[in-house]
């Protein structure tokens, strides 16, 4: 199988692309909507500004494509970055649009807990994961962020596993086609190559 | 549940070999860095640190050259430093595998580089690296590998480098490093509690006890060591087995 990877010049994409090439999967890098629009399977990868993402999918008229393609059924998994994406907005660039795919928003992460939020963590589950299946459920997780998605458990029956740093956050989302995880799989051992591997598998 | 106590094995090198605190006991290979990687990463390292200590200019593609062979080897996020003065050096750096840049030097004589790099790859990708030294009541900021005092107090520092965009503190004890007698719990301790990002602290590891009075007096976030792991004296299992059994949290099965 192919996979797309968006390529938008996030720090992560070729630690994403080394992640895949370990379990035997050739991905390509696109950057262009044509691209977008004949992916067979997506991943957004992404860490840093969130205002960075926003403003280069707009600059490089990447959002009507992506839109398109999640909801015409494509398989995509966003990470990080690219999970925050998926919702409405997010406090760290309070005037620009999310991709608004799910209900809520990205807010920075309060409580009295130092910041960014950095290191392995565990995540609780909300319901059947198909991204966590067969992963042990006291595996860490490598987080890296400052903001993360407010979890609210009755507006978003899409939150498969949250985490607690200061506040419940969203950690994995899963609905029809549509994957994410805050977390970075590609930097997360085996666990995180396990979850990369199911969402290959989802997508073939 | 709450976040991992982090065990980081450092590979100090001179661009190409590693070459500090390396005994060449147990291991035939232990100069080489992507041998090394290797062993740490299958080994439940929780990230690795790649340092070029000679950070000599006409020596920087073959640093380059080793951050991609190390990247390639590592399931785990990997930060890379030594002589990053510009936005380039860090660029590089980023595009040959790092996820995380340390600075030391250069943000000590020019703080807006801090901003630069946070505002170009984002605060968790900085690591501002901290080499301090005990001055009576205070530690005061050397540079240039801890050999060049500065008028720069640690505390005010760090809380200054968090301030313009740091998102973790690379703390490094001065008076301990090299001599095994423990981390400096005192000045982690201080660094710690008032700066707002996490910590490394590093300098003095020789024993198991040491990393587990650094997570518990000395506050620190995640724990570095080099020549230990190097030398074979420190398993990183069997120590993060140790923490367990001592109930501070690490990230185990690995």
């Amino acid at each position: 199988m192919n996979v797309s990877l968006l390529d938008y010049g996030a720090g992560n994409l070729p630690s994403v692309e080394r992640a895949l090439q370990r379990l035997g999967v050739q991905s390509e890098r696109v950057s262009t909507s044509a691209g977008v629009a004949k992916a067979s399977a997506l991943i957004l990868p992404g860490v840093g500004h969130y205002g960075a993402l926003i403003r280069a999918l707009d600059r490089d008229e990447l959002r009507e494509s992506l839109i398109a393609a999640i909801e015409g059924g494509v398989p995509f998994m966003g990470i990080c970055l690219g999970l925050q994406a998926l919702f409405q907005n997010s406090e760290e660039a309070p005037d620009l649009r999310g991709l608004q795919i799910l209900p809520g928003s990205v807010r920075v992460m309060s409580g009295a807990v130092k910041l960014p939020h950095m290191g392995w963590d565990q995540v609780q589950l909300k319901g059947e994961s198909r991204l966590l299946e067969g992963v042990d459920s006291e595996a860490y997780f490598y987080f890296a962020h400052s903001y993360a998605a407010s979890y609210k458990a009755d507006e978003q029956m899409e939150t498969r596993a949250t985490c607690w740093y200061g506040d419940e956050f969203v950690a994995v989302t899963e609905t029809k086609n549509i994957f994410a995880v805050q977390f970075h799989p590609e930097k997360s051992g085996d666990a995180g190559q396990r979850v990369l591997k199911n969402f290959l598998r989802i997508a073939a | 549940m709450s976040l991992a106590h982090r065990i980081i094995p450092c590979l100090d090198t001179d661009g190409e070999r590693v070459v500090k605190g390396v005994n060449f006991v147990a291991l035939r290979d232990a100069g080489d860095p992507v041998a090394l990687a290797r062993r740490y990463n299958a080994e439940g390292a929780d990230e690795l640190v790649v340092l070029d200590i000679a950070a000599s200019r006409d020596r920087r593609p073959t640093f380059l050259e080793t951050i991609r062979k190390v990247a390639a080897e590592l399931a785990i996020p990997l930060t890379a430093g030594g002589g990053i003065r510009t936005l380039d050096d860090a660029r590089a750096v980023v595009r040959a595998g790092a996820d995380k840049v340390t600075v030391n030097t250069a943000a000590v004589l020019l703080p807006g580089l801090i901003s630069e790099l946070s505002e170009e790859f984002g605060s968790q990708a900085v690591v501002l690296a901290i080499d301090a030294k005990r001055d009576g009541d205070c530690w005061h900021v050397m540079t240039t590998g801890g050999r060049v005092a500065t008028d720069l107090e640690a505390i005010s520092w760090a809380t200054r480098g968090a301030e313009l965009g740091a998102g973790e503190i690379l703390l490094t004890s001065v008076d301990r490093d090299g001599t095994q007698s423990g981390f400096d719990v005192a000045l982690t301790a201080a660094i710690s509690k008032q700066v707002m990002v996490p910590v490394i602290a590093s300098g003095g590891a020789r024993w198991p006890q040491h990393f587990a009075a650094i997570f518990r007096e000395g506050a620190a976030d995640a724990a570095l060591a080099a020549s230990i792991f190097h030398d074979g004296i420190q398993s990183i299992r069997s120590l993060k087995e140790f923490l367990a059994s001592e109930k501070i949290q690490v990230r185990l099965p690995c």
